[in-house]
């Protein structure tokens, strides 16, 4: 089973609806008990990060989402949840987050008026190193994005894909052991989306 | 890099796709299940539906027909026609939309936009304008008036101001339906679309009067587009959505090119 992580932050059906067209069991879930019982985790999300940190500490879900890290349970941060797995984000004037994966979340600052924020649609990612969630998916396919803040890992060993918008090259999936996260929202993201969803369900944590 | 995207546009009337021009003279075109699926394989990047006749009839939008979409296509799409307050929003975003698009009600109701910026967040929220042109006066610096309810209701609204004022309540992503193109397969609007899509911050999508890929190639690279309609080139089989988006590539428009 699947637990869907539901921390009141933003719109979790179209996660369950591609995980429930690739036949896999699932249930959106607030209960520390069912997530840690739970043989994957998807901590999705929408918004800001501010109110997501807020949600997570009113639900006390942040030891939840370390135990479940630190016991090498396969986990897929999406948007919003990649965002607030690493050490701080510059968002709603600096906000302190879970400190799972080390590093910061930066907004998009560019030079060019024209350039739309936030980022939204289409964008390539290029695939950084092998890993067992992109089995199948070509070098520069594309996924679907919508965001105006991005992930900067400390550690570039964490880099798994990188992607270009409004002139950062920056982080669209990140890595480490167990914990896989990625700035696209996969369940979005057609065909090629499906397949790395897929790939997470039969993932046992291992690289 | 960020690429343009194409979006078909189903209007759908009695659970049927239905297209007409400047509004009037619509017929049936087919299943909008069978549609999304088509053209979501066939590489369109979003879809969006309205459901044109909820508003007149005072009824809330089809959410079966929005539950039913959700579960075979997993690319975002927006719904629009019959969202009437946060709960009409509530009930197709939590139903699978991705984006909810709002046009009249936001003329007489603009708050809506900042409640459902604030409540749902602004990625969700599609501001959906129906501008016409009536030249350039005091009351209307840009040139182009706001109608709603398809050119029946004029507003005494400019549409540039409109938009920057949606954009400052918090909308995600305007899309501007030229009244004087809808439907003519003429051509877009490309004037209209450069003045608000410069002139505001948050993604614009052009729609009304695609009727070949070269009015898509000079609506992304003349009118700044961020996005584009199409509808009855597509929808009459005269056009895929693959030769369309090769057309533009060869232009040098960035689209995508994989799916």
């Amino acid at each position: 089973m699947v637990a869907i992580i539901d921390y009141r932050a933003g719109n979790l059906t179209s996660v369950r609806l591609a995980l429930e067209h690739l036949g896999v069991a699932c249930a959106i879930t607030q209960d520390p008990a069912r997530i840690l019982a739970a043989e994957r985790v998807i901590f999705p999300g929408d918004g800001a990060a501010a109110e997501a940190m807020r949600n997570l500490r009113e639900l006390a879900l942040l030891d939840t989402l370390r135990t479940a890290v630190d016991r090498s349970t396969p986990f897929l941060g999406i948007c919003l949840g990649t965002q607030v797995i690493f050490d701080y984000s510059e968002e709603d004037g600096g906000t302190p987050c879970a400190g799972l994966m080390p590093g910061t979340v930066r907004r998009f600052q560019p030079a060019d008026p024209l350039c739309k924020i936030p980022q939204m649609g289409w964008n390539t990612m290029a695939l950084k190193r092998p890993h067992p969630l992109f089995e199948g998916i070509e070098d520069e396919s594309e996924f679907y994005f919508i965001h105006s803040y991005y992930p900067a890992p400390a550690d570039p060993a964490h880099v798994m894909g990188e992607t270009e918008y409004a002139e950062a090259r920056f982080a669209s999936a990140v890595g480490r052991g167990s914990l896989f996260a990625t700035q696209f929202h996969p369940e979005r993201s057609g065909r090629i989306g499906l397949r790395l969803l897929r790939n997470f369900t039969r993932w046992d944590g291992t690289c | 890099m960020l690429t343009k995207r194409i979006i078909p546009c189903l209007d759908v009337r009695n659970r049927k796709v239905t297209k007409g021009v400047r509004f009037q003279g619509n017929v049936d075109l087919g299943d909008p299940i069978e549609m999304a699926v088509a053209y979501s394989d066939g590489g369109c990047d979003e879809l969006v539906f309205y459901d044109i006749t909820a508003s007149a009839e005072h009824r809330p939008i089809d959410i079966e027909m929005v539950r039913a979409v959700a579960r075979v296509v997993h690319i975002p799409f927006a719904v629009g026609g019959g969202i009437r307050d946060l709960g009409d929003m509530r009930r197709a975003l939590l139903a699978g939309a991705e984006k909810v698009s709002v046009n009249s009600l936001a003329v007489h109701n603009p708050q809506i936009i900042a409640d459902g910026a604030r409540v749902f967040g602004s990625q969700c929220i599609v501001l959906g304008m129906d501008p016409v042109w009536v030249g350039v006066s005091e009351s209307f610096p840009s040139g182009y008036e706001v109608t709603t309810r398809g050119f029946r209701e004029r507003t005494g609204m400019d549409a540039l101001q409109w938009a920057k004022r949606a954009e400052a309540l918090g909308v995600g992503e305007i899309v501007v339906n030229s009244v004087d193109a809808d439907g003519t397969r003429a051509g877009f609007e490309l004037n209209l679309t450069r003045l608000i899509s410069t002139q505001v911050h948050i993604p614009v999508v052009a729609s009304g009067g695609a009727g070949t890929p070269q009015h898509l190639v000079d609506v992304f690279q003349q009118g700044k587009a961020d996005a584009a309609i199409v509808a009855s080139m597509i929808h009459t089989g005269e056009y895929t959505i693959a030769r369309i988006k090769a057309e533009l590539a060869r232009a040098g428009v960035p689209v995508r090119r994989k799916w």
